[in-house]
């Protein structure tokens, strides 16, 4: 296409757009809504993704040994253990380390009684390998593995906050999915009826360029134009509109809650937009462009 | 120019509108295919835009077999034919200049060609004192006279009209009529569809006459107009 006629189809789309006012507002308002939602479950998906991941490393299997086992048996458990393409990490914790560990949990106050302990340490037989997961759906795999390894005694594992934890971010994957899908069919929808009444505004137009010899690219450039530009339009608005919430919501948050600190550790909004800045233009755009040619292909029989 | 050899036609609704009918219109000439509503006349109109396609026979236009031009050349075909219509079909929101101009922009003709060619026809046909004017600020004439313009600019080979003084009085109707005259001596083919005898007779061109779908007569003019 020659640089005049883009420049021409461009000036013909923004001119459907705005002869048809009331259309494509409500399309771009319907667009702005769908990405919108959709940056709202993103940010919250991205930081419950967050949540969910740092849960899931705190999770660790623990390895007991057995009785009388030598130090060198116990450092080849451990190289098995890193060996595993399912472990992010793993820590020898000695029988002493336990008992301390131990004292916190269950003496606090009571020194006196952790003392009476003092030279006949209860966690003697305790030594363990502490094992950290790199995605938690496969501890199930790993526990069935450890517990055939030699000088193994005992496997630990916390088993159901790891298939709760691995549920929900299934369960909300999907919700976050079909949510979007059915946005976006009805963007399509709404945005295909604004061309359409593009369409049967410009009728006669229509006729006449394709009796004067106009080519097919040449009819549909303008009603491409008016998708994309609707498209682009309608994602852009909430984009913003999501910057200044997410920065606004965080430090909110942050100022009010103080105590869910130690809880949420927000992604930061860089990290979040420079994902979701380009998806969800590319997603108007692609909606517009796509609502578009489906409708020219229906109606425009170019 | 124009070859139709054995063309049939009939809808799908299974109206038959054309059958089995022969024409040679040879380049230069001007033409009239006339007959009563229904007879089929805008049918080789439509024919020879190649918006339909004959059931049977086939079609030579500037020795291209409009049977084998594929959908996407039809386009550069079409360039090397101007249409005219009964009812104008002007762009209401644009003016005179732009409806001219706009049969160039579609070709994807330069700025510089526009602003050449476009005050060129528009003086050929009369219109050039009102290139600023729109469809609404003129007559019937004047409108016609425009599609004219706009027909021509892109410099076609053939010109097709039909029933281009359908909605015009009789002055208007023989300006129109005499444009036509004066576009086919500078060497365009020129093919006007029209019932109305009265232009047919005065004007003493070729007439072809259509009936029930079949060609019944074909005259050349007489000599000593």
């Amino acid at each position: 296409m020659k640089i005049s006629s883009f420049f021409y189809s461009l000036k013909q789309g923004f001119k459907s757009i705005w002869r048809n006012k009331m259309f494509s507002l409500a399309s771009i308002a319907t667009m702005a809504a769908c990405i919108f939602l959709f940056g709202v479950f993103y940010s919250l998906g991205v930081n419950f993704s967050r949540m969910v991941d740092s849960a899931e490393e705190s999770i660790a299997i623990t390895v007991f040994f057995n009785e009388g086992i030598s130090d060198q048996q116990i450092k080849d458990i451990g190289k098995k253990i890193e060996k595993r393409p399912e472990v992010s990490s793993y820590k020898f914790v000695s029988a002493e380390e336990a008992w301390e560990s131990a004292k916190k949990d269950f003496f606090k106050g009571n020194d006196e009684v952790a003392a009476s302990f003092a030279d006949d340490n209860p966690m003697a037989n305790s030594a363990n390998y502490q094992i950290f997961m790199k995605d938690v759906s496969r501890q199930e795999t790993l526990v069935k593995y450890l517990q055939k390894v030699d000088g193994v005694r005992q496997v630990n594992q916390s088993q159901v906050a790891a298939k709760t934890l691995t549920d929900l971010s299934k369960l909300l994957s999907i919700i976050f999915v079909a949510i979007i899908l059915i946005l976006i069919a009805v963007a399509v929808f709404l945005i295909s009826n604004t061309i359409t009444v593009g369409i049967s505004v410009r009728k006669e137009e229509i006729a006449i360029m394709k009796l004067i010899g106009a080519k097919d690219s040449f009819v549909r450039a303008p009603f491409i134009v008016e998708g994309v530009v609707i498209g682009l339009i309608g994602s852009g608005i909430p984009v913003v509109l999501l910057w200044f919430m997410y920065q606004n919501i965080v430090r909110y948050i942050a100022a009010k809650f103080q105590f869910l600190s130690n809880i949420i550790n927000f992604v930061p909004e860089g990290t979040v937009f420079k994902v979701l800045v380009p998806i969800s233009l590319a997603l108007g755009v692609g909606i517009g462009y796509i609502g578009s040619r489906v409708t020219l292909h229906r109606h425009l029989n170019v | 120019m124009i070859k139709m050899e054995h063309v049939s036609k009939t809808y799908q609704t299974g109206m038959p509108a054309l059958n089995d009918i022969n024409i040679h219109i040879r380049p230069g000439e001007f033409a009239f295919i006339t007959g009563t509503s229904g007879s089929g006349k805008s049918t080789i109109i439509k024919l020879l835009l190649d918006e339909l396609k004959p059931t049977k026979g086939k079609i030579l236009v500037n020795g291209k077999n409009l049977s084998k031009i594929s959908h996407r050349n039809i386009p550069y075909y079409r360039r090397n034919i101007g249409v005219v219509f009964q009812d104008f079909r002007l762009l209401q929101d644009r003016n005179v200049y732009e409806n001219v101009a706009f049969a160039l922009k579609v070709v994807e003709a330069t700025n510089r060609r526009i602003k050449k060619a476009v005050p060129e026809i528009l003086s050929t046909v009369g219109l050039a004192p009102k290139y600023r004017s729109f469809p609404k600020q003129l007559s019937g004439g004047e409108q016609q006279r425009v599609a004219i313009a706009r027909a021509l600019v892109n410099q076609p080979k053939i010109l097709l009209a039909d029933e281009p003084t359908g909605n015009l009085d009789d002055r208007n109707g023989w300006e129109i009529m005499r444009l036509l005259e004066d576009i086919n001596k500078k060497g365009t083919t020129v093919v006007v569809v029209t019932h109305n005898m009265e232009f047919v007779k005065k004007m003493n061109k070729r007439v072809i006459t259509i009936r029930k779908g079949q060609v019944v007569s074909d005259v050349e003019p007489t000599e000593e107009f």
